[in-house]
């Protein structure tokens, strides 16, 4: 069965490798890359997006997830770099909330449109009982 | 002809050179602001964006400027390096081709890099950003009279100290909302640089 696949943007690159690690174990078949700093400093880098992107392409799509400001300037560059042609759409999600509820849509065979609402979805998520 | 190749490589490297000498000063700005990363990350870009075009020559003012996109975007982590990254994309798309250009081409490649930025960081003049800087500088790029290179170097100088009374609505500096107010605006200082040193490169002779 062919995925959604993901990429995760944070100015640390450890913040997106970790999360990484976290989403192979809870659903080790969708790819997900990550594309954390800027040249080894803190920060984001839209090349490193773009290959990111590439490196997971999948024809059912992918969804970028981001932490701060910037990475999302950083992501729409990525994209317009890409060409228009390429199904990747930039999910206005918390990062790590966002990024484990698309894996968890993603690795059920959902389509793009669903893993992008489930992601935003998680912007509302509880984490606590009152 | 109002820029060739020789006077856009000397516009940049006299850029780069503002940029180290004011490194501390750009930071300071973003720190009382933003996340304190302007100066380093711009000084960091503009030195490698320089390097690469040394490292080259030109006949074509589109292919100077997209050196000069690309290594910007792929240097500098904040968000200035997509942005001026961005600006210069512009400028390589207009100028495509062209050794050398006049005012119209001038003022009509600027006018497609404010229309990038505007896309890109979604700001509009008033946010408290490079905008408010560029907007003025480009209109006064493609006004009727004369180009001169001081007045657009003061226009700029004027527009980047009125951001010092605007309320950031853009960035991190738009979490401050009303504590911004009383600072100016790194982008806008840096923009400044930016088209000071253009002003004054078009101001001298063929090879100063």
């Amino acid at each position: 069965m062919e995925y959604v696949s993901l990429v995760l943007i944070s100015h640390s690159k450890e913040v997106a490798e970790g999360l990484k690690k976290i989403l192979n174990q809870v659903q080790p078949d969708v790819k997900v890359a990550a594309a954390g700093g800027a040249d080894g400093e803190i920060g984001t880098n839209a090349l490193a997006i773009k290959e990111a992107i590439e490196s997971v392409y999948s024809e059912k799509g992918v969804v970028i997830l981001f932490d701060l400001g910037s990475a999302h300037i950083n992501a729409e560059l990525a994209l317009e770099m890409l060409g228009e042609d390429k199904d990747v759409r930039i999910a206005d999600a918390p990062l790590v909330e966002g990024a484990y509820a698309a894996v968890v849509e993603a690795g059920m065979g959902s389509s793009l449109e669903e893993v992008v609402q489930s992601s935003e979805r998680a912007r509302n998520l509880k984490k606590m009982n009152d | 002809m109002v820029l060739d190749v020789e006077k856009a490589a000397r516009w940049i490297h006299r850029l780069n050179g503002k940029i180290q000498e004011q490194k501390q000063y750009l930071t300071d700005l973003d720190q009382a602001i933003g996340d304190g990363d302007h100066g380093i990350n711009l000084a960091r870009g503009f030195q490698e964006a320089a390097n690469a075009i040394s490292a080259n020559s030109y006949q074509d003012l589109g292919a100077l400027c997209k050196d000069v996109a690309m290594t910007l975007i792929g240097k500098v982590g904040g968000a200035s390096g997509p942005l001026y990254g961005t600006a210069f994309m512009k400028l390589s798309m207009a100028w495509k081709g062209q050794k050398e250009i006049d005012r119209e081409a001038l003022a009509k490649g600027f006018k497609d890099a404010l229309e990038g930025l505007k896309m890109r960081g979604k700001a509009q003049p008033g946010d408290k950003t490079m905008i408010d800087v560029w907007e003025p500088a480009v209109a006064y790029m493609a006004g009727e009279g004369p180009l001169n290179g001081e007045e657009l170097a003061s226009v700029a100088k004027e527009k980047m100290e009125g951001t010092k009374e605007l309320e950031a609505k853009k960035g991190r500096a738009a979490y401050l909302g009303k504590r911004s107010i009383g600072h100016i605006d790194p982008g806008a200082a840096s923009s400044y640089l930016l088209f000071s040193t253009l002003a004054e490169v078009i101001g001298e002779g063929e090879s100063a």
